[in-house]
């Protein structure tokens, strides 16, 4: 019988997962972009089994939201990455110091 | 039973999809484990009573969110060697950091409060679980064009803003190409283009 | 009557605009025929407002004209008093004021050449004068008519502003601007007195009009409040700190120290505002808070005491100067003292009294000094002068009116006034009022003082040899009409005055309810039971006074000092020596003032600019604000490393630390 805590552990895998995606890939800002899709996975996990467990529909909405504005950001973010690379040709990040104080 | 076994099965590959995207040497492999990894949240998704989602996250974002991934790191030409530098050192800070956070959220679950609560059976009325009387679809609805009519509408305006900003980002004008500048050629007036020319008629011989 | 009020003070407001902002399109002879006629209207109209309290005809007369401010449980209004003490000063001051307006005519008809060529205040500063000392008029007016406590600060500090403006109306001369700023500032001392004094009687009587706060201070008699962890009476606390005010505007030791100075201004306001009228307001204050004062024994005494004081050792100092002007400016220092002993001896009468007929023969003697500056192109050092008398016919013998109604010859008016003083405090004395027996020694002496200085000058200006030079010698003539015909309008009242009105107003009850004295003080209701029999017995009366023989004494030792044997002066200075150098230096006032307490003052500055404001404000309060956060700011910029995945991770170990606090705390790690 599936559990409420079967798909929360996989969730909280996956979350781990994507912070752990970030320290390791922290030049490559094609894959940072990618772990952050993984941690915005895991909380859509979460929604969703809780949504079930619940039974309301409304947890499924707000998932709903979230792929919109995670297929929006990542629009933005690749665009802005081949700007990027258009005028730096690089995508590394220790590259892109300008900002520094 | 079965549903467990196929959770676990998916579960399983889940995880490795997600290792593989965060430890693959090629961005390209990141990426398509990063497609499979989608695929395997569909199907558990399904699982859980979104049947809607399950598939909205393979159409949208397998299709397109994923594609669109793939095809700019298959565009950008990327010398994979530096970003690489330092993975081995921060391989144990990295671990480490997610290890605590799971183990962290492992003890919430683990506290007991949590186990034993048993996810909706396949009917469940309010999910439009099989042979209920609305779908899954139909009840996203419902609730999407009534209580969420402005959020929706919202997303819908994010969603606009990214194409546009996505599109002013990367457009670019190349010098050397023809356009047609509609607005010039509204504003141009007679003199600049016609030239009257006085010449004396030929005399007929 | 109201209507008249108004035209009385309002004419010379009007002729102030109109010459001040219209002087340069009026020209002089527009500006000063404007200015006169101001005043001679408010002159005219005082005349037939005393008349009319004097006849009776009219009422004692309060009521407010306008609401200036009414806030909660406070009205301020501009009301009128008018009862016969106030028709008396709007007499004194319009006639002396309209005096000067016509002698100034004549005064200040070269004035362009005290002014540096191109000098862009020198342009019609004929007219500004017009316009400033018709200003002092309505000012004056405004101050004497006041029906209450703020209308009189309004004019209080109306005429100080006049002052100031017309002691450095010579703005060009450093002195001339020195004398101002210094009479400025120690008034700004008086007013602390007198604004806190003001600040009382409003606290503990409820009110700023006069006859409400005379009506509550007869009832509350005796009320104290606690000072300085002593009890004291509120009366005795409010009226010292109108005292103090009243120090400061009528020159009193020591706030007396601006007077003498003041006189680098032109001469007619000398005679206007630095001798007849405006020091007078400090003497009109107190007479007319009388109710007040009459509660306060100890405030009389020490108005004995300061009053006395300034009697005797101003006059003495009088006796070393040598500018004309300041001489005559130490005497009315000394006159002032006279009033104050009068005042302090409840004799209110007799020092509101003295300042009229002082007012006239004082105006009278700074006029003649005028004219004698005038004739010597603007010298005012006496030992280049000598022998004027034979050039300045009118000049001398309106002087000479001045000088012995000034020493109190009998049948002056000066004499009827300065021996009801000595007289009354004479009788205070033997009542046993403390001070006044201290205050009786200063005023007799001080009349043989007055003698001195009085003649010295007379007789150093207008007899012995010729000692100016040559050319100024050849120039020497009488001065203009303008300016003789105000002298000897003024000498007539000198003489005359007192004769009339000696009767009525010290011994009669001509200021009636005005006045108010307690039973137990009333000297002069005493002497007019004992000593006054008619105008003519008093003046006989003299031959068997001290006072009269001292001035005689007087008199005598001047004409052998200074004409029958000018040889022994030399024996008599150095006999004097020290004495003299200790009168040279007006006994350290100047030095203790100066140095003292604006020194103290500007040391005081010093420090707090360099450690108060440089130090801590701009520097540690400002700069080092700034300061700190540069350094916060250039130790916490390293951690703003502008890579993207420091950032992230900050985020990410921020996260971590919220969960293990959140994680924790749920299962009790940090318990």
């Amino acid at each position: 019988m599936l559990e409420l805590s079967h798909y929360l552990v996989l969730g909280a895998i996956l979350f781990s997962l994507g912070v752990a995606g970030i320290f390791l890939n922290r030049k490559n800002a094609l894959i940072l972009l990618m772990s952050i899709e993984l941690i915005l996975l895991a909380v859509n996990f979460n929604f969703i089994a809780f949504s079930s467990a619940l039974g309301d529909i409304h947890g499924q909405v707000f998932v709903f939201f979230i792929l919109t504005v995670a297929a929006a950001e990542s629009a933005i973010g690749l665009a802005i990455l081949v700007v990027l690379f258009r005028n730096r040709d690089t995508i590394n990040v220790g590259d892109l110091d300008s900002m520094k104080g | 039973m079965i549903e467990l076994i196929i959770f676990y099965v998916f579960a399983a590959v889940l995880i490795f999809a997600a290792t593989m995207v965060i430890t693959a040497r090629n961005p390209v492999h990141s990426a398509l484990f990063l497609v499979l990894a989608f695929f395997n949240s569909g199907v558990l998704w399904l699982l859980a009573q979104a049947e809607f989602l399950g598939i909205a996250v393979v159409l949208v974002y397998v299709g397109a969110v994923m594609v669109l991934f793939l095809f700019v790191v298959m565009m950008l030409d990327i010398n994979v060697a530096p970003l690489r530098e330092g993975f081995a050192r921060y391989l144990p800070v990295g671990v480490l950091v997610g290890a605590a956070m799971l183990l962290e959220m492992l003890l919430v679950l683990g506290s007991g409060e949590l186990s034993a609560v048993g996810l909706a059976g396949g009917a469940s009325e309010a999910l439009g679980g099989v042979g209920t009387a609305q779908s899954n679809t139909a009840l996203i609805g419902n609730v999407l064009y009534t209580i969420y009519v402005y959020p929706f509408e919202v997303a819908a305006v994010v969603l606009m803003l990214a194409i546009i900003a996505a599109i002013m980002l990367t457009l670019r004008r190349r010098s050397g190409t023809k356009h047609q500048d509609i607005a010039k050629q509204v504003h141009t007036r007679k003199a600049e283009r016609l030239r009257v020319v006085r010449m004396n008629p030929e005399k007929r011989d | 009557m109201e209507t008249v009020y108004l035209l009385i003070v309002l004419a010379p407001l009007i002729g102030a605009a109109v010459t001040g902002l219209y002087g340069r399109r009026l020209g002089r002879v527009g500006a000063h025929r404007v200015a006169i006629g101001a005043v001679a209207i408010s002159c005219a109209l005082s005349f037939v407002t005393l008349f009319g309290q004097l006849s009776g005809a009219a009422e004692p007369f309060n009521g407010a004209v306008y609401t200036w401010a009414a806030i909660q449980g406070l009205t301020v209004e501009v009301g009128f008093l008018v009862d016969r003490l106030t028709a008396m000063m709007m007499v004194v001051v319009t006639f002396v004021s309209l005096m000067v307006h016509i002698y100034t005519i004549g005064y200040m008809a070269d004035d362009e050449h005290n002014w540096p060529a191109g000098s862009g205040a020198g342009v019609a500063s004929y007219q500004r004068f017009f316009s400033y000392i018709n200003l002092f008029t309505f000012s004056m007016l405004m101050l004497v008519m006041a029906n209450n406590f703020m209308q009189l600060f309004f004019g209080w500090e109306g005429v100080g502003l006049v002052s100031y403006l017309l002691i450095g109306f010579w703005l060009n001369r450093p002195s001339a601007t020195f004398a101002n700023l210094k009479a400025f500032l120690v008034n700004r001392v008086g007013d602390f007195g007198f604004v806190l004094g003001i600040a009382t009687v409003f606290m503990y009587y409820g009110s700023l009009d006069y006859a409400q706060v005379f009506g509550t201070a007869a009832q509350s008699t005796g009320e104290t409040m606690t000072l300085f962890g002593g009890e004291a009476l509120v009366a005795t606390v409010a009226c010292i700190l109108l005292l103090i005010g009243a120090m400061a505007k009528s020159a009193q030791v020591p706030l007396h120290v601006w007077l003498p100075d003041s006189m680098e201004g032109p001469t007619p306001i000398s005679a206007l505002i630095h001798a007849a009228t405006m020091v007078t307001a400090g003497i009109f204050m107190i007479a007319r808070m009388s109710p007040l004062y009459e509660q306060s024994v100890t405030a009389l005494s020490v108005i004995l005491v300061i009053g006395g004081i300034t009697a005797f050792f101003m006059g003495l100092v009088g006796l070393v100067q040598d500018d004309i002007k300041r001489v005559i400016a130490y005497s009315t220092l000394s006159q002032l003292g006279y009033m104050f002993v009068a005042l302090g001896a409840s004799a209110y009468a007799a020092g509101v009294f003295h300042l009229m007929t002082h007012a006239f023969f004082k105006a009278l003697l700074f006029l003649g000094a005028g004219s004698v500056i005038i004739a010597m192109h603007h010298k005012q050092d006496m030992r280049e002068m000598g022998g004027l008398r034979k050039y300045m016919p009118v000049t001398y013998w309106t002087m000479l009116v001045g000088t012995l109604a000034l020493i109190g010859t009998p049948f002056f008016s000066g004499y009827y006034s300065k021996d009801a003083i000595i007289e009354a405090v004479h009788l205070a004395a033997t009542e046993g009022r403390p001070g006044a027996e201290f205050a009786y020694w200063c005023v007799l002496l001080g009349v043989f003082v007055t003698a001195l200085y009085s003649f010295r000058l007379f007789f150093l200006v207008f007899h012995g040899k010729e000692r100016m030079d040559a050319h100024t010698r050849e120039h020497l003539h009488e001065s203009p009409r303008v300016v003789t015909v105000p002298l000897i309008l003024l000498a007539i009242p000198s003489v005359v005055i007192g004769w009339f009105t000696t009767g009525p107003v010290l011994y009669g009850d001509y200021f009636g309810g005005a006045i108010h004295v307690a039973e137990a003080h009333d000297v002069l209701h005493h002497m007019a039971e004992e000593v006054w029999h008619g105008p003519v017995s008093f003046g006989v009366h003299a031959l068997v006074n001290p006072a009269f023989w001292l001035t005689v004494a007087g008199v005598a030792v001047t004409w052998v000092l200074y004409i029958a044997r000018p040889g022994l002066l030399p024996g008599v200075r150095r006999a004097f020596g020290p004495v003299g150098g200790i009168l040279e230096r007006k006994y350290g006032f100047d030095a203790l003032w100066i140095n003292g307490f604006a020194g103290l003052g500007r040391g005081i500055g010093r420090v707090l600019w360099r450690g108060g404001d440089a130090g801590l404000i701009d520097g540690v309060l400002i700069n080092g604000t700034a300061r700190t956060i540069g350094r916060v700011a250039a130790l916490v910029r390293g951690a703003q490393s502008g890579y993207l995945y420091h950032y992230a991770f900050a985020m990410i170990i921020g996260l971590l630390i919220l969960l293990t606090w959140l994680v924790g705390g749920w299962q009790g790690w940090f318990a």
